[in-house]
């Protein structure tokens, strides 16, 4: 496989060709913000957190394929402000409160706010009523807390092979369903494997019976099942 | 099917038609103002007037100046009416041996007719589209069988290369450029798309011309996988459109009955079948990967480009999407010769363009130029100004990706650089005009209202984004925002604009933006210091 | 649901396993091989026979072209085309594209909401009217523009859409007609 010779904030690194800008970042130490990404799962370059500036032009980095001679920023001015926008966007569309949040501490749209420096929502709060489905034996979904990354979606349909998750309506209505949006409890096709708990990013999929600040996902664990299941063969 | 056989149906088309043909407008329009009716009557008229042998009634496509409809012509006398009720219709018979006419006259050397140049829609209110002979009567697939026989696929693609077509859709991407690359890209199956889902509001150009001329637009799509290597195509429709999805039908049924759809096309090897699929209500599919995953039976979610279609499309295979309008251009290019096309237009958008005149204008309807008049022509010229003594304020392309031009910058030529430079676009070629009464403040708000509802919701900028827009704008509409209110506002746009993942997203602050750039004064009004 | 004046919006509910819309539903989906792509179109089908999806026909939808409950329910309502509730036995839908917005189609919005007593996208409480808007019908020419009970009509003012729905309000619903 041919190498590619590219620029990251100004420093010359190779990567492997049909590499994404975010696993070459990775490799070379840099790190890019990132939300809908999980390692292990396909790429949808929905949350344009990572996005870099690519000569100029804007590009998500977990989709966007590595070329000979790239010049890539991934940390200006005016990326950061727009990753603060899009992380405040998030927080003023549910309801976020990470005070009573089970994910609290754990949670990566938390961390992001923190290390973009993000401390205040200067947008309305659209606060819309979202259930709270606990109609399943051992685990919960609170939709306040969903910021639709999809990562369950394709947990599910990709590591598990069952498809239980998808998304209803669309723009802001959009929602995480269950089967024929049935409770999770009543959705036939859940196998109860708890793989889209481990790819949640916040605590919208949790354990039910914890509290506060006790739900911790092992998002990682995603990327070892794959991994190793591509060893096996 | 072979070309004598084609020669032989339009010989015979040209032998059973009568002296003088009554020309009824049939497309929605027309159709919805009793047109069907008046159809009845006029035939009915001829029958009691003992003229059947002299004068046939046929139901044609669409003539374009559907303000004034219902329209009749009487082919070659070349007179007009306008303005038609069933009840002209003896009158209208009558008056072809020179009785008094009833109906309103209407004047074919108005400059609404006299301006256009015809290409796309050089049938339109002339054939009838529900017959392939009318259709291979005025010289239909004659291309096809030309670029079959006479040319290879190679030398197919060179002739849409030098012509300089550009996408009709909207972005303008070089058509020959872009069947180049799917013919070069790798893949065991390749398909043809024709991307009918005219989403943008007060544009119908696409709709009229699949009513009036599907089979321009099958020729089109077939040429164009004999140059691709394609076997299946698909003609994507807006639901919206059941009249043009009907005519579409029939024309596919009619095609494949003459084997100039299937298998052995003309006795070559070309081999292609064209389905339609009927989309179900979604701005967003308009957009080609959002169409594509439509196609799939999928949410018409976009997906991140690269890869484009032209090297992975429907199934991953290359697909080649083009609009309504590239399509229709095809058989005349390949008819005429690039360098005929090519001379139409200007130096950088060559040919023609339809536009939909509506809005505060006198003669709302269908217009095709050549590419480079400018909007002052076009909208007083051919639109023929406001109506009721008002004065055309401004004038919106391009529907909600695209922008508003006011009217001190009308001597601005309509190509595709031209219009991004005034902060609009070309889009598909819908073109709203506005007067002294419409608030631009208000507009931008109906057009953010459309892109939040319309919002796929799979990223965040757009999902979120145009919300917040959309809130700011109604706190400005009621008297209640700040200054600050206005930068929040300024910095959500460029924010969506530049952040967001398919280009429904990127353009939806383009309204809001112009809006702030021509009419600040507008808004100034609105905001409390 | 056993006399002859149930509403046609509650058709679906009496729908037997011996129904001949499900037989028609069913060539539909074997003509397009049961392939799962074909989703949109068999929605389209089940919609036109039934009026609306129910969740016994989306999950039927479901199991024939092995697609799983939760991605059929997710394309049925991606859709603006497909609804999940019934219609009324009238229906009147308003275009809202930009022409008809600029000759004036808020105003019919706003008769038509008078006329009906319900607001775009509801149904009245009794099933008979339903009214929607429409994001453009592509009948610029003749704006504003509205389709009362599948027919397009053009250039319409307020007072004629309200005096419209009115008197269809007032007629004896098809049902009861037929008793």
């Amino acid at each position: 496989m041919a190498a590619k010779t590219l620029k990251i904030n100004g420093t010359m690194i190779s990567a492997r060709e049909g590499e994404s800008i975010l696993e070459a970042a990775r490799d070379s130490g840099v790190s890019i913000p990132t939300l809908c990404h999980l390692d292990g799962l396909s790429d949808v370059g929905a949350c344009r957190l990572c996005i870099v500036d690519v000569g100029g032009r804007l590009r998500p980095a977990c989709t966007t394929a590595v070329a000979e001679g790239m010049d890539i920023q991934t940390n200006t001015e005016q990326l950061r402000a727009y990753r603060r926008q899009i992380v405040e966007l998030l927080f003023a569309e549910r309801g976020h409160v990470c005070a009573v949040c089970v994910a609290s501490g754990h949670c990566e749209l938390q961390n992001l706010a923190v290390s973009l420096g993000m401390d205040h929502v200067r947008y309305d709060y659209l606060a819309p009523t979202c259930t709270v489905d606990i109609s399943h034996q051992r685990f919960g979904i609170d939709h306040n807390r969903c910021v639709l990354c999809t990562r369950c979606v394709r947990a599910c349909d990709e590591v598990e092979g069952v498809h239980t998750w998808d998304i209803s309506g669309r723009g802001t209505s959009a929602r995480i369903i269950s089967d024929l949006n049935q409770p999770w409890g009543d959705a036939e096709s859940c196998t109860s494997c708890g793989k889209c708990l481990l790819a949640c990013p916040t605590g919208a999929l949790f354990q039910r019976g914890s509290t506060v600040a006790e739900m911790e996902h092992a998002s990682g664990r995603i990327a070892v099942i794959v991994e190793s299941r591509r060893v096996r063969g | 099917m072979d070309l004598h056989e084609l020669q032989q149906i339009a010989r015979r088309e040209r032998e059973r038609r009568r002296r003088i043909r009554i020309h009824c407008c049939t497309s929605l329009g027309c159709h919805a103002s009793n047109a069907i009716e008046i159809k009845r009557r006029l035939e009915e008229a001829v029958i009691a007037a003992g003229l059947e042998g002299e004068i046939e009634v046929a139901g044609v496509g669409c003539m374009g100046f559907c303000g004034h409809g219902p329209m009749v012509e009487i082919d070659p006398e070349n007179i007009l009416y306008e303005y038609v009720s069933p009840d002209d219709a003896p009158s209208i018979v009558a008056s072809i041996h020179g009785g008094a006419c009833t109906a309103g006259r209407g004047d074919k050397n108005h400059p609404f007719f006299a301006r256009q140049y015809p290409i796309v829609r050089k049938n339109g209110g002339k054939i009838d589209p529900e017959r392939i002979e009318e259709y291979i009567a005025a010289g239909g697939y004659r291309s096809l069988y030309r670029a079959i026989n006479e040319m290879t696929p190679a030398e197919v693609i060179d002739e849409i290369t030098r012509s300089g077509l550009r996408g009709r859709g909207g972005a303008g991407y070089p058509t020959g450029l872009k069947w180049a690359t799917v013919a070069k890209s790798r893949g065991d199956r390749r398909f043809v798309v024709c991307n009918g889902d005219e989403g943008d509001p007060g544009a119908f150009m696409d709709r009229s011309v699949l009513e009036s001329d599907p089979h321009l637009v099958l020729e089109g799509m077939s040429i164009a996988a004999y140059a691709v290597g394609a076997d299946q195509g698909y003609v994507y429709v807006r639901g919206e459109y059941p009249l043009a999805i009907e005519r579409l039908q029939k024309a596919i049924n009619q095609a494949k009955k003459h084997s100039l759809l299937g298998s052995q096309i003309f006795d070559s090897a070309l081999d292609f079948r064209v389905d339609i699929r009927v989309g179900a209500g979604a701005f967003v599919c308009g957009e080609e990967t959002a169409l594509i995953a439509s196609i799939e039976g999928g949410r018409g979610q976009p997906r991140p480009r690269p890869p484009y279609p032209a090297e992975s499309g429907l199934w991953g295979k290359p697909t080649l999407i083009n609009n309504v309008e590239t399509f229709a251009n095809i058989a005349s290019i390949i008819e005429r010769g690039s360098a005929w096309y090519s001379g139409i237009g200007t130096e950088s958008s060559r040919g023609t363009k339809v536009f939909a005149l509506t809005g505060k204008i006198c003669n709302t309807g269908l217009v095709e130029v050549p590419m480079g008049m400018t909007l002052r022509e076009i909208v007083e010229g051919l639109g023929g100004g406001a109506p009721d003594g008002g004065t055309v304020k401004a004038v919106q392309t391009g529907g909600p990706s695209g922008g508003c031009i006011p009217a001190s910058l009308f001597d601005t030529p309509v190509d595709y650089e031209s219009l991004a430079k005034v902060g609009s676009i070309m889009g598909s070629g819908g073109m709203v005009v506005m007067d002294e009464a419409t608030n631009m403040v208000e507009l931008a708000k109906f057009y953010m209202e459309f892109c939040m509802d319309e919002s796929c919701g799979k990223c965040i900028p757009c999902r979120v984004g145009t919300v917040q827009i959309y809130r700011l704008l109604e706190k400005i509409t009621a008297g209640e925002a700040t200054p600050a209110d206005v930068d929040q506002l300024r910095a959500l746009c460029q924010l969506v604009r530049d952040t967001s993942l398919c280009g429904l997203g990127q353009s939806a602050p383009n309204p809001v933006i112009s809006t702030l750039k021509y009419f600040p004064e507008e808004y100034d009004a609105l905001i409390k210091p | 649901m056993e006399t002859s004046s149930v509403s046609p919006h509650m058709r679906d509910t009496s729908a037997s396993i011996n129904d001949n819309r499900l037989k028609i539903l069913e060539a539909t989906m074997k003509r397009n091989q049961y392939r799962p792509d074909a989703l949109i179109e068999v929605l389209h089908k089940a919609q036109e026979l039934f009026g609306f999806l129910s969740p016994t026909l989306l999950i039927s939808v479901a199991r024939s072209l092995h697609l799983p409950p939760s991605r059929v329910y997710g394309v049925a309502t991606f859709y603006h085309f497909f609804s999940l509730a019934p219609q009324g036995e009238h229906t009147c839908t308003i275009c809202l594209g930009t022409a008809c917005y600029v000759r004036g189609a808020n105003n019919l919005m706003v008769a038509a909401e008078g006329a009906i007593g319900v607001s775009a996208g509801k149904t009245t409480a009794d099933g008979t009217f339903s009214l929607a808007s429409a994001r453009c019908l592509g009948a610029c020419g003749i704006a504003p523009a509205v389709i009362v009970d599948g027919v397009v009509a053009g250039n319409v003012t307020p007072r004629d859409l309200s005096a419209r729905l009115v008197a269809l309000l007032a007629s004896p619903s098809k049902d009861e007609s037929r008793t």
